[in-house]
């Protein structure tokens, strides 16, 4: 009876939709994914879903845009639990663990069957790959990924009498770089300020690469524990406390992710740390000269790489995940990773991308789109726990605390990783 | 009381009956239920654990943090809107001029979607770029970072919900002030009384029905009003702006733990049974439901 | 009341009528500028329409559109026939346990589905109702403020009217339907306009229940849309804002007298 009401419903809604004569023998493929950057992404998607369904006439792909990160894992897993249909979805790197434990997904090495499907597991960069890994094994597959990376004001840069050619590359010729970019008006009111780093939305992303920077990572790879307390953790959020009360180039308080694309491209700021995700929608705003460098490093170079990777789900059918496979497998594949990379200003994902010619020849006039990639060898994994969820919020408020100033980032560090602790227990 | 009519009447509340036991009842007891348990995960069995949630639920500084900032939210709120609502009314009601663009205006807010306006919002309280900082920098103030300062994030958010919900109330102020009997006011002016005093002695207390009424409205919507949280700060920075109800969804939704979500839950559904409580120990009186 | 008071008094009454539409003034001067002009104002700035096409290019609006009018219709035919019912027998039947029908009626004015999300989301998923119509909907189908209010109206109708009716024959649901239902008709306006805007505008419970465009009403649609996430864009997000509000709101233009009298009416009882 109920399976009678859905294909009902079905076909009500692709009467609705407009979706006409279906192949009775194809295999349907549903997959939801985040957005967490500008721009109409989903139109990117939605084009490459396309090509792939006029390359594969037996396989109907529903792509489903659900919100952020944890928008897309809560409705896929939601569509999981109560019998929705969903073979595969882009989700965040860094749920990796949480939808292991939820036995929600497989992994991929039990997926591939010949030699060439293990070539294409083994062609991405190492570094998109660490989230991806656990107890050995690959489970989730890299594809809107991305790296911090640091966008400046090439005008501002020359204004303030600094080469557009040299940003800075270390802790303190940031300080000092930025100290000169900060222009006030008459009243001594800040009319750009010298560099903003986002500290709403994703801050612990940010704080990690600081970290790293620092030589320290935040977690290890099992996802179990957890090192916020260590003292170049906690240095790295003092110089993070430090540009704002110190040196006063970043305003003091919490600076929204959402909102700072605007603010850079409204000249407030003359630098900003952005995900790379956002490098297309600047390029194609920015009413001045801009560059995009590496972050500037304390003990060395660093940025987490970010974003989401494919997963495909356990409960579905042998056929079901050979088309999803071969569905992860197209949309990774190098043609389509270097113009989903030149659409968005996310990376390509194997090196094989970038010997493609559409990448080949937009890094030759464009060499910002090649500065993510050039970073990935300094690159560390993203924050992935069990409990994901719990965790980042643990640190995120922590971070807030010491960045407002409402608690030193001794203590704040240090309350977040006894919470942590707590929480991660139960995984060790 | 025969019965034919007895048996007619519960089946005409059966409808109605079982959608409430279904989606108030029933779900309000499971809460509880819920809230002695515990999974692993959600694929796991759940099993039951006694008081051990509300254990964490005690040790938890976000759980206080919400408490006490749903305690200023609803403080901060409920008598501005409602005196705002009253004044509203008054003018409206008055001898103003353009008086029915005036109600439209002070209308408008409540037939907007408060989480499409919050993004509105967001814009006025953006730093540097934003309408408020803009307009405070023509004064050649530097405006504050409104949303991105534990000082002042909760307050901003405040300032949106009396927005929203002001012109609501003086919908119920209007009708409340067109029943009252222009005599009262005659006499009283035969009599000398000022318009403060007018409204002090006459108007205020023949309102009193109405004030208690949105009284409860308002302090139930101090509980259920976290739309624009999503937007404009998702309860930051460190918890400065978050609210129970916002948490409890990101405890059930982001971090996939119902049995702590039924915990905070269970909070909620004892403030609300306090709420009804007063309203019908202090209240009933005086609210005549006929 | 001296004159400078009268002033003040006056003062801010305008100010704040000002300050109550800011928000909509301002969506429409960003979705109508170019997105330059977004958080600058000038009087020179070029007007364009360029923002409501990109944002009916980035979200499926009329999609969303169609949702929410199926939505809130559905809640809105299951309210009436159900308070109706419900509401004629509180207020006309003498009945045992009537005492107590109406405290569980009552409890769902303070126990709002809003706080029950969790709980609530759990049974949906078992019923297999995720994502559709009929979920969003669940728990909104009985709506204890509807029943109160026709009960009120109800209990006002004059008892010789209904002797009489029933003196020509009628009875149960067609005097319901043939005396009741006419007579109070300012309450079923003023409560489906009530109804109407609320679930218009609810966002929460959507938000939870809903996975796809299948689904998913204007206002979470516009939250996906507009989501800081994926950087804010005003001029766009203005526009997706007038869209979404649109029906609604020049709805309400028209009608807003006998809106805002439904509104009072509804506040009376």
């Amino acid at each position: 009876m109920r399976t009678t009401n859905k294909n009902l419903a079905a076909l009500a809604l692709s009467a609705v939709l407009g979706f006409t004569g279906a192949v009775s023998a194809a295999t349907e493929l549903t997959m939801y994914y985040p957005v967490a950057v500008g721009g109409a992404l989903t139109k990117i998607v939605d084009g490459m879903i396309e090509e792939f369904e006029v390359q594969n006439p037996d396989i109907d792909v529903t792509a489903i845009y659900a919100g952020n990160y944890n928008d897309a894992r809560v409705k896929a897993l939601a569509a999981l639990q109560s019998g929705k249909p969903a073979q595969l979805s882009v989700m965040f790197s860094i749920d990796i663990h949480e939808l292991r434990d939820l036995e929600a997904i497989d992994a991929f090495d039990d997926l591939v069957k010949t030699d060439a499907e293990r070539e294409w597991l083994d062609g991405f960069y190492p570094a998109l790959m660490e989230n991806g890994k656990a107890d050995g094994k690959t489970w989730g597959i890299p594809f809107q990924r991305s790296t911090i990376v640091m966008y400046y004001n090439k005008d501002a840069f020359r204004a303030a009498g600094l080469d557009p050619e040299k940003p800075p590359t270390t802790w303190e010729e940031f300080a000092a770089v930025g100290k000169k970019l900060v222009k006030k008006d008459a009243n001594g009111n800040v009319e750009q300020w010298g560099a903003m780093i986002p500290s709403t939305g994703y801050p612990y992303w940010m704080f990690a690469a600081l970290a790293k920077q620092n030589g320290e990572v935040l977690m290890n790879q099992a996802g179990n524990e957890t090192y916020f307390d260590k003292p170049g953790v906690i240095a790295a959020l003092e110089y993070w406390q430090d540009l704002g009360k110190k040196y006063a180039i970043m305003p003091e308080g919490v600076i929204e992710w959402g909102t700072l694309r605007q603010n850079f491209l409204e000249q407030k700021t003359a630098m900003m740390w952005h995900s790379t995700g956002n490098l297309t929608t600047v390029k194609n705003n920015a009413s001045f000269d801009f560059g995009v460098a590496k972050l500037p490093g304390k003990k060395e170079l660093g940025s987490p790489t970010g974003g989401g990777n494919f997963y495909i789900f356990k409960n579905s059918s042998p056929q079901e995940k050979a088309a999803a496979l071969k569905l992860v497998q197209f949309m990774t594949s190098p043609k389509q990773a270097a113009h989903w990379s030149k659409a968005t200003g996310y990376m390509g994902v194997s090196p094989a991308a970038y010997q493609t010619e559409i990448l080949q020849d937009y890094v030759k006039t464009f060499p910002p789109a090649a500065v993510a990639r050039d970073q990935l060898t300094y690159a560390t994994a993203e924050l992935a726990t069990h409990e994901a969820g719990r965790v980042r919020k643990f640190l995120d408020d922590a971070l807030q605390a010491a960045l407002t100033g409402q608690m030193s980032a001794k203590k704040a560090m240090e309350d977040a990783q006894a919470q942590a602790r707590r929480v991660l227990r139960r995984y060790q | 009381m025969n019965r034919r009519l007895n048996l007619k009447a519960w089946l005409l509340m059966l409808p109605a009956l079982s959608l409430l036991i279904a989606f108030t009842h029933w779900p309000t007891l499971k809460t509880f239920w819920r809230s002695a348990t515990w999974a692993k995960s959600d694929v796991a069995p759940s099993q039951f654990v006694g008081l051990e949630n509300y254990g964490l639920l005690i040790e938890d500084p976000v759980f206080w943090k919400v408490i006490e900032n749903n305690f200023w939210y609803a403080l901060g709120t409920v008598p501005t809107s409602i005196a705002l609502a009253i004044a509203m009314a008054l003018w409206v009601n008055g001898k103003i001029k353009h008086k029915g663009l005036l109600r439209l205006a002070y209308f408008t807010p409540t037939i907007l979607p408060m989480i499409t306006v919050a993004n509105i919002w967001l814009f006025f309280y953006s730093p540097d770029i934003g309408l408020f900082d803009q307009l405070l920098r023509a004064v050649g103030i530097d405006g504050p970072n409104w949303l991105g300062d534990p000082d002042t994030a909760l307050g901003s958010l405040m300032a949106m919900t009396i927005w929203k919900e002001a012109g609501f109330f003086m919908i119920f102020y209007l009708a409340a002030l067109q029943t009252l009997s222009p005599e009262l006011y005659d006499a009283a002016k035969v009599e000398g009384a000022g318009p403060w005093r007018i409204f002090r002695r006459i108007t205020f207390p023949l309102l009193m029905p109405t004030t208690l009424f949105v009284l409860i409205n308002a302090l139930l919507n101090a509980f259920k009003l976290v739309d624009h949280l999503f937007i404009l700060t998702k309860g930051g920075p460190n918890n400065a702006s978050n609210l129970l109800l916002y948490y409890i969804y990101e405890t059930a939704f982001s971090f996939l733990d119902s049995y702590y979500a039924a915990t905070l839950t269970v909070v909620m559904l004892v403030a609300l049974a306090l709420i009804a409580l007063a309203q019908m120990l202090l209240f009933d009186r005086k609210i005549h439901y006929r | 009341m001296s004159t400078w008071l009268q002033h003040l008094s006056r003062f801010s009454a305008y100010l704040l009528g000002i300050l109550w539409v800011l928000p909509l003034l301002y969506a429409f001067w960003a979705a109508f500028h170019p997105p330059e002009y977004a958080t600058q104002f000038s009087l020179t700035a070029p007007l364009t329409l360029e923002n409501f096409v990109s944002a009916w290019d980035q979200a499926p609006f009329y999609r969303y559109m169609l949702n929410t009018i199926v939505i809130t219709t559905l809640i809105l035919v299951s309210q009436l026939f159900v308070c109706t019912l419900a509401g004629y027998a509180l207020a006309r039947e003498n009945f045992f346990g009537r005492g107590f029908a109406l405290a569980l009626v009552l409890t769902q004015l303070m126990v709002m589905p809003e706080v029950l999300i969790v709980e609530n989301y759990k049974t949906l998923s078992d019923l297999g109702q995720i994502d559709t119509y009929l979920g969003v909907g669940l728990p909104y189908l009985a709506s204890a403020f509807g029943i109160f209010l026709l009960r009120q109206t109800f209990k006002t109708v004059p008892q010789e009217l209904e002797d009489a009716a029933r003196v020509e024959g009628l009875s149960g649901l067609s005097l319901i339907w043939k005396v009741f239902v006419p007579l109070a008709f300012p309450t079923y306006l003023a409560f489906s306009l009530v109804s109407i805007s609320y679930h218009w505008n609810n966002f929460l419970w959507p938000l939870v229940v809903t996975n796809t465009v299948a689904s998913r009403p204007l206002t979470v649609g516009m939250a996906i849309f507009g989501a800081p996430e994926s950087g804010v864009d005003w001029s766009v997000i203005s526009a997706g804002t007038l869209i979404a509000v649109g029906p609604l709101l020049a709805l309400f233009l028209v009608f807003q007298r006998q809106f805002i009298q439904s509104f009072m009416h509804a506040g009376i009882k």
